[in-house]
């Protein structure tokens, strides 16, 4: 049972892990265009490079 | 005039000196326009971002400062066939996304520990059979309070001020049970991992929170859009005024910095967007959109203008006496305002319920306990027993009942065209089984058509259409929108009051008034049968052809009435309109109950009357005439087009050419409210069901939090057959 010492922790950080990459999905804004994301991921191809420069 | 106007107002710089500018596009519907947009925006040099957003139908662009001119982006996209407006987020839009956006955030955290805890849960409850040591079980305990604890406190706040505000304002509301069960399970959780007790119920409770927390979400969600297609509206109705600024010099300036007071100018083929008196000038008007009234009327210096006029012959002078911010933005803005606080009679229903739900669950839950305590259980017993009570009657079931449905009807009302602006319009809706019409701008479409098309060689039609590019008066405008003219002919000129000349190979071309082309003749055969009509002559050398030109009606008219009557609703139409065009238009339409010439007041006695009758009246109208008369009926609806006014006393707006959008409002309205009674029966069984057995002791507080998330899911379920069958429907 000393296993436990690793996995819970472990667990628990992966979680956490997850967590923070929602909220920082959510600060990025990737949840302002559900509609627009799901195309997106089909589209024939990407639109023209949009930073230039 | 596209040119002049000023964008300094929308545009915003960004610290890396970019300007950034939020545009609202007419025209997106697919993944194919919006590559089609971000693409060949992006190709423009010095254009570092052009992102398009599908939801919200929106445009965000931006530039290096100082290198573009936006009036060019926006010209792009009109080739590309979008009309794009610029638009400014309302505080009120801006509030609504960051309440859906905290909700979000604070789902996910209560659904990262609900997913922890989970998986610390499930080894407890196999282990309790099994051999697992109590420490172990204690660990494990004392390791979810640890992520659960922290992870309720931020996520249920909503719930937690919301109750808090309610009980300070001495009143419950469906927050105050939820919020102590929530405690409540917490608090005894806590107790019982401090005295190695078998159960905690950590998991319960975070599941709970989880739940009702996606609830609210879906509904901030629906909120979001509509208030998003709000914003777009105004700004796609957002006008220019053309002011004077000192004397006579003028400035084409938005609408919203118009004051009181400002002298604007009106020239023929435009609408005015302000309220005023006019001071100089004398015109022909169009007052059709406010009074139905198709003919023509002249003003002089002295006569009122209304927002919503159009001025077809001379120029005038007005000056201002109410603003476009008290008229038109304002207006809609706080329509939305007040559809998304009124609540519907059912949502009342519910709440009122649940203000009286939450003494009784409360008092059950303790008589719960000390009944148990009497009948000689633990006071440990005793208390899980009252959670269990308190968590199972969670009145979520009954509390989502009618607002999942309204979301969702609402949702697929917004699909079929419709946009309701009072909460409650889907249950009146719904009630509905007479129709009355009105017809200008309501069974017609708004704007005017040519209708002797066929009767003009193709190629006289299309020449004609360009010549008349080169005119603002709304006649010429209808006959190039009619032969899809898209090119002006350079080198014509305007004669006010007369119509446009110049030279084409070398043959003179003549487009207006008949007596300016020597057309007399043809224009007065066409009047006597039409006497409706407006005549617009052409001559081009010695061809000379006369174009009628009337308000249409809406090409799916007659199908929808068959339709409405087919379904044993009576139609009929209330006109303030002559009686020749009230008749042609019932004839044409199959509805044999007519009325022309009616006023206001008169067009409320009939409404009256049919409800005498016990018949529940829907009035669909569109002039400052039906505003009465809308608000008059049991349930209204107005065209997008319709004046301000009704639009703000109508129960619903519609979109579009099409007049579909009154039947599908019906047919969803009579769809969502038997769902919605579905849904509180299902409700008010459950309970009935759920709190003997929960009150008998039968039920562990985990149980019952299954049973209450059961009970929700399926209540939503339910209510998203509203969308489903929505889509058969329509």
């Amino acid at each position: 049972m000393e296993v436990l010492v690793i996995l819970v922790p472990l667990a628990i950080m992966l979680g956490g892990a997850g967590l923070a990459g929602f909220l920082w999905s959510l600060k990025n804004g990737q949840y302002d265009d559900l509609d627009g994301a799901a195309w997106r991921a089909i589209a024939d191809d990407e639109p023209v490079e949009s930073k230039k420069g | 005039m596209q040119s002049t106007l000023d964008f300094s107002h929308y545009l915003r710089s960004t610290s890396e000196g970019l300007v950034h500018l939020d545009l609202a596009v007419d025209g997106i519907n697919c993944a194919g326009c919006m590559a089609k947009i971000e693409r060949s925006l992006a190709k423009i040099p010095d254009v570092t971002s052009a992102r398009v957003n599908l939801t919200d139908r929106r445009l965000a662009l931006e530039w290096k400062a100082g290198t573009i001119d936006p009036a060019m982006l926006i010209d792009r996209l009109a080739e590309l066939g979008y009309k794009a407006y610029p638009f400014e987020r309302e505080s009120s839009e801006t509030k609504e996304a960051d309440r859906a956006s905290s909700l979000l955030r604070r789902l996910g955290v209560a659904a990262f520990a609900a997913m922890n805890v989970m998986m610390l849960s499930v080894p407890v409850w196999s282990g309790n059979a099994g051999d697992m040591l109590p420490e172990q079980r204690d660990f494990f305990h004392w390791l979810s309070a640890l992520i659960v604890l922290p992870a309720a406190a931020y996520s249920a706040q909503p719930f937690f001020s919301s109750a808090w505000s309610a009980l300070r304002r001495r009143g419950v509301n469906m927050d105050v049970p939820i919020s102590v069960g929530i405690t409540l399970a917490l608090a005894m959780s806590l107790f019982e991992t401090a005295t190695h007790a078998e159960h905690a119920y950590f998991d319960a409770a975070i599941m709970l929170i989880a739940f009702l927390l996606a609830g609210r979400y879906l509904d901030q969600n629906m909120r979001r859009k509509t208030r998003a297609f709000a914003g777009n509206l105004a700004a796609l109705k957002a006008e220019t005024a053309t002011k004077f600024i000192d004397g006579e010099e003028i400035a084409t300036v938005p609408v919203a910095a118009i004051q009181p007071g400002d002298i604007v100018l009106l020239r023929p083929g435009e609408r005015s967007a302000v309220d005023g008196n006019v001071i100089s000038g004398r015109s022909e008007i169009d007052q059709s959109l406010i009074t139905g009234e198709t003919l023509p009327k002249t003003v002089a210096a002295g006569s009122p203008v209304y927002a919503g006029t159009l001025v077809r012959t001379g120029v005038l002078r007005v000056r201002v006496s109410a603003a476009s911010e008290e008229t038109l933005l304002s207006e809609i803005s706080r329509l939305l305002e007040n559809a998304l606080q009124s609540r519907s009679r059912y949502l009342r229903l519910a709440e009122r319920a649940s203000r009286l739900y939450a003494p009784v669950v409360h008092a059950a839950a303790l008589l719960t306990m000390i009944g148990w305590l009497i009948a000689g259980a633990s006071l440990h017993d005793s208390v899980i027993t009252a959670i269990a009570v308190l968590i199972i009657t969670c009145p979520c079931a009954l509390g989502l009942a009618i607002p999942a449905v309204q979301t969702v009807a609402s949702g697929s009302l917004f699909g079929s065209g419709v946009l309701l602006n009072s909460g409650d319009a889907i249950e009146r809706l719904a009630e509905v089984d007479h129709v009355i019409f009105d017809k200008t701008g309501t069974l017609t479409l708004p704007e005017l058509d040519v209708t002797n098309a066929a009767a003009v060689p193709a190629d006289v039609f299309a020449l004609a259409g360009r010549v008349a590019l080169s005119s603002r008066h709304p006649v010429a405008a209808a006959v190039a929108r009619a032969a899809k003219a898209a090119a002006p002919l350079a080198g014509f000129e305007e004669e006010p009051g007369q119509g446009v000349h110049g030279t084409l190979d070398g043959a003179e071309i003549k487009f207006g008034r008949p007596s300016f082309c020597d057309a007399e003749d043809k224009a007065n055969e066409i009047l006597s049968r039409d006497p409706e009509a407006s005549v617009v002559a052409f001559r081009y050398g010695l061809s000379c052809h006369v174009f009628a030109v009337r308000q249409r009606l809406r090409p799916d008219a007659a199908a929808v009435v068959a339709s409405l009557q087919r379904q044993g609703i009576g139609v009929e139409i209330v006109s303030g309109d002559r009686e020749p065009a009230v008749r042609a238009a019932a004839d044409s339409l199959g509805i044999c109950e007519w009325r022309a010439e009616v006023t206001p007041v008169d067009k409320i006695a009939r409404i009256e009357e049919i409800t005498r009758w016990g018949s529940k009246v829907l009035m669909v109208g569109d002039g400052l005439n039906d505003a009465p008369a809308l608000a008059a009926a049991y349930a209204s609806m107005s065209p997008i087009s319709a004046t301000h006014m009704s639009q703000s006393v109508a129960d619903a707006v519609f979109l579009g050419e099409q007049l579909a959008p009154v039947e599908a409002a019906v047919v969803l309205s009579r769809k969502a409210r038997h769902l919605m009674r579905q849904n509180l029966w299902f409700a008010v069984i459950y309970n009935a069901l759920a709190v003997p057995v929960a009150i008998a002791g039968l039920v562990t507080p985990l149980i019952a939090a299954a049973a209450m998330s059961g009970s929700s899911v399926l209540v939503i379920l339910n209510a998203l057959r509203a969308r489903i069958r929505a889509k058969g429907a329509v």
